[in-house]
């Protein structure tokens, strides 16, 4: 099983993790991976807009799908929304399976489609006061097609 | 009656993030509706210029061009996700 959450504070890593492998012995690979606000110059600030009715939703689909492809590998994904700061984090997945090529597999799999079919959208500010969409990159489409 | 929903810069240029709307009865496509919306107003029709860079939920669920409206509730206009 593969669960979802989306919240606007912040997760603890290192504790979802460890939930996640608490009371198993049958699991040999943990995976995880975050993603972070990086402070590309001149950046103050990342908002992230989400559909509230919608995206929640989107990001179970996409655990279910790759729970269902690899039925062995257990795992969670957070996303945060609003405003993040350089250095924050935004997003978490984590897996864990009996083999570390499941954990590895389904970890990038939820990671390119959280990136591609969940509905969230990122808005920079910049220290010159201006504000700016991030457009989103056809590298990351045929990251998840490849799936 | 439709809900619509606008989010990101689809929102800013919109200068709304939702309005209700009955849609003309010929209106029966996402193409037609995102066709019809674009003359409403010159905030819709610049937001909605270039299709390539909008995409449209049907009741919360990714819709294309041809997807159907019949029944349809609430239809979200937005452009490419960028989570992650």
């Amino acid at each position: 099983m593969i669960s979802a959450s989306l919240q606007a504070g912040p997760f603890d890593a290192a504790a979802e993790q460890a939930a996640l492998l608490a009371g198993r012995t049958d699991l040999g690979a943990a995976v995880q991976f975050t993603g972070l606000v990086r402070a590309d110059a001149g950046l103050i600030a990342l908002t992230l807009e989400h559909y509230p009715a919608m995206t929640l939703a989107q990001m179970q689909a996409i655990a279910d799908q790759a729970a269902a492809r690899w039925p062995g590998v257990a795992g969670r994904i957070i996303h945060r929304h609003g405003r993040l700061r350089p250095g924050e984090t935004i997003v978490l997945v984590t897996t864990a399976s009996a083999h570390r090529g499941d954990a590895f597999a389904a970890a990038e799999f939820l990671m390119d489609w959280l990136k591609t079919a969940a509905p969230f959208w990122k808005r920079e500010e910049w220290a010159d006061g201006t504000t700016r969409w991030v457009e989103a990159r056809s590298s990351d489409d045929a990251a998840a097609e490849r799936w | 009656m439709v809900d619509l929903l606008y989010f990101a810069w689809v929102r800013e240029m919109i200068g709304v993030e939702s309005e209700r709307l009955a849609q003309p009865a010929a209106v029966t496509t996402v193409a037609a509706l995102l066709d019809w919306l674009a003359t409403r107003s010159p905030g819709h029709a610049a937001a909605l210029a270039d299709r390539t860079r909008i995409r449209v939920a049907v009741d919360q669920r990714f819709a294309t061009p041809d997807t159907p409206l019949a029944g349809a509730r609430e239809i979200a206009i937005f452009p490419p996700v960028t989570g992650g």
